[in-house]
C-alpha cells in the first residue's frame, strides 16, 4: 500500500486511527457490557433512596472522589483493611462510578456501619475533632444547607432511563423525603450503606 | 461467595477476544514484515533509490529499520503470545499457569491464615485479666486498637465528646471482661429519649437536681422540686439514686463524669440538652469487621487500660 493514499486523505486517516485504536477496546471492554457479572445485581442489591441519592451528589459535589476511592481490590492488605474486595454486581446501579484513583484519605466502598452517625457527624464537622491528625477538610456548610428536593425526582426518572428500578411510588415521594433536611444528614445517609449489601465480608 | 466474578464467557464472546488479540499480533508481525526494507544499493552514478518526498531538493532515504529496533519488536510478539499461553488472556482459556486474581487472593489468606491463626488461638485461651498483663499480647492489641477503634475513642482512648474514655473506672455497659467482649462483639445502641414534653420548668428543676447529685453547684429550691420529676420519670434506668444502669447503659450520673460535655459547656448546658434532646450513642458492633480473635485481644487492651495510672 502506498503511504501517500493514506497520509493525503484525512478522512481515512482518521478513520484507519479509529481501526487502529479501537482493538483493545474490542475485546477488554465490549464483551462486559453483555455479561451477567457485570450486569444483574447482587442478591439484595436496592437503588439508592431519595436521601441516599442526594447525599450521594452531595459527595460528588464536594469532591470526595478525589481523595477517597471506593474499590477495595483484591489483595489480602486491602480486605483485611477494608473488607470484601468489590464485585461488579454491587455495582450496575451505579451511574457514573465513584471508584476514584487516588486515596489521600481511606477507601470508602465499605464503610457503611463502621462508625456511628454521631461519628460522621463529628468528623465532617472539624475533622480534627475525633481524629487530631487528619488532613481532611472540614465541611462546616453541610449543616447550614436544607434541601428542597427539587431536582430529586429528575434525577430519579434519569437514572430510571439507565436502569435503575425506580417505582413510580419512589418518584412520586422523593420531595417530600428529602425536603429540609440537612445536607449533612444526606451525606451520612450516603455513607451509612455503602458496601453494606454483600453479607458477611467483613 | 465463589461466583461473585461471574459465569464464564459465552461461546461468541470468547471467540471474539481471542480473534481479536490473535488477529491484532498477527497483524502486527505482517504490518512489521511488509514495510521491511533491506538496503538499497547504490547504482553506478552513486544514486539511491528513495521514498520520494523530497523537500527543498532534499530527498528522504528509505533505508530499513535498525537491526535492534526490528528485533524489539518481534520480541514483544514473542512475549504476547508466551503470556497468553501462561496466563487468562484468551477468551475462556485459563493459561497454563491456572492463575486468576481471585486464587491470589485466596492464596495470600490462607498464607496469612496459617501464619497467623495459631498465635490468636493461642491468645483466645488466656483469660482477659491475664492477656492484659502479657506485654507481647498487649502490642499486638494496641495495633489493633489503633486500626480500629482509635477514630473514635482516640488514640489515648480517652474519648471525645459523645465517645466514651475508656482509661477512667466509669462504664456505660460495665467494666467487667464479659461485659467489654459483649460490647465490641455486638455493638451497643444507648437511648436517651428526650424529655421536651415535661416543659421548660421541669427540665430546669431536673437539671439542678440531676448537678445536685454530682455535687455540681446548683439551686437547692429548685433540685428539690425536681426530684420528685427525677424518681418519676428517670430513676427507671437511672436508678433512684442516679448511680445508672450497665444492663441498658443507663449513666452514672453521681460520678461527675460527662459524656456530652462540649468543650467550653457547662455542665448545666449539656445537661439541658441532653433532656430537650434525648441523645443517641451508637457502637457499631466489631466481630463482624475483625472477627472474634482480635475481639478478644482488643478487650483485653480495653481492660489492660485500667493498669495504667
Amino acid at each position: 500500500m502506498k503511504h501517500e493514499i493514506v497520509e493525503k486523505n484525512v478522512g481515512l486517516l482518521a478513520v484507519l486511527i479509529l481501526v487502529a485504536i479501537s482493538f483493545a477496546g474490542l475485546a477488554e471492554v465490549v464483551p462486559l457490557f453483555f455479561q451477567k457479572q457485570t450486569n444483574e445485581p447482587v442478591e439484595g442489591l436496592r437503588p439508592l433512596t431519595a436521601l441516599e441519592l442526594e447525599g450521594r451528589d452531595i459527595y460528588r459535589r464536594e469532591g470526595c472522589v478525589g481523595c477517597h476511592s471506593q474499590m477495595v481490590r483484591p489483595f489480602r492488605a486491602e480486605t483485611e483493611r477494608y473488607g470484601h474486595y468489590n464485585v461488579a454486581g454491587e455495582q450496575v446501579y451505579e451511574h457514573n462510578f465513584l471508584w476514584g484513583s487516588k486515596r489521600t484519605g481511606p477507601d470508602l466502598a465499605r464503610v457503611g456501619g463502621r462508625y456511628s452517625d454521631d461519628w460522621h457527624r463529628a468528623h465532617m464537622y472539624n475533622p480534627r475533632d475525633v481524629v487530631p491528625e487528619s488532613i481532611m477538610p472540614a465541611y462546616p456548610w453541610l449543616f447550614e444547607r436544607t434541601l428542597d428536593g427539587e431536582a430529586t425526582p429528575r434525577k430519579m426518572r434519569t437514572l430510571r432511563q439507565l436502569g435503575v428500578p425506580y417505582t413510580d411510588d419512589d418518584i412520586a415521594t422523593a420531595t417530600a423525603e428529602v425536603r429540609g433536611q440537612q445536607e449533612i444528614t444526606a451525606l451520612v445517609a450516603y455513607l451509612q450503606q455503602l458496601g453494606t449489601v454483600l453479607e458477611g465480608t467483613r | 461467595m465463589n461466583n461473585l466474578w461471574g459465569d464464564s464467557l459465552s461461546s461468541f464472546w470468547s471467540a471474539w477476544i481471542i480473534v481479536i488479540t490473535l488477529g491484532t499480533i498477527a497483524l502486527s508481525v505482517w504490518i512489521l514484515l511488509a514495510n521491511r526494507r533491506t538496503d538499497k544499493i547504490p547504482d553506478a552514478d552513486g544514486n539511491v533509490e528513495t521514498t520520494g518526498h523530497a523537500a527543498d531538493g532534499i530527498e528522504e532515504y528509505d533505508n530499513p529499520l535498525p537491526q535492534w529496533w526490528f528485533k524489539l519488536f518481534i520480541l514483544t510478539v514473542v512475549f504476547a503470545l508466551g503470556y497468553l499461553v501462561l496466563y487468562p488472556g484468551l477468551g475462556n482459556y485459563a493459561g497454563v499457569l491456572g492463575w486468576s486474581q481471585e486464587s491470589q487472593w485466596e492464596k495470600e489468606v490462607a498464607d496469612a491464615e496459617e501464619r497467623f491463626t495459631p498465635i490468636f488461638a493461642q491468645y483466645q485461651e488466656v483469660p482477659i485479666p491475664d492477656l492484659a498483663r502479657d506485654a507481647d499480647a498487649m502490642q499486638v492489641a494496641e495495633r489493633i486498637y489503633l486500626n480500629n477503634c482509635a477514630v473514635c475513642h482516640g488514640s489515648n482512648a480517652q474519648g471525645g465528646y459523645g465517645f466514651p474514655n475508656l482509661t477512667d473506672d466509669d462504664w456505660l455497659y460495665g467494666g467487667e471482661p464479659e461485659n467489654i467482649l459483649t460490647t465490641l462483639n455486638n455493638g451497643r445502641n444507648g437511648l436517651m429519649p428526650s424529655w421536651q414534653q415535661l416543659g421548660e420548668n421541669n427540665i430546669e428543676n431536673l437539671t439542678q437536681y440531676v448537678l445536685s447529685l454530682s455535687g455540681e453547684e446548683h439551686d437547692a429550691e429548685r433540685a428539690a422540686s425536681g426530684e420528685s420529676t427525677f424518681l418519676a420519670a428517670c430513676a427507671a434506668c437511672h436508678a433512684p439514686s442516679g448511680t445508672g444502669n450497665i444492663a441498658l447503659g443507663a449513666p452514672n450520673l453521681t460520678d461527675d463524669v460527662w459524656l456530652y460535655l462540649a468543650p467550653g459547656q457547662s455542665v448545666g448546658d449539656s445537661i439541658r440538652q441532653t433532656l430537650r434532646n434525648g441523645r443517641n450513642g451508637h457502637m457499631p458492633a466489631q466481630a463482624a469487621y475483625i472477627g472474634e480473635e482480635r475481639v478478644h485481644l482488643v478487650a483485653a487492651y480495653v481492660y489492660s487500660l485500667r493498669f495504667n495510672d
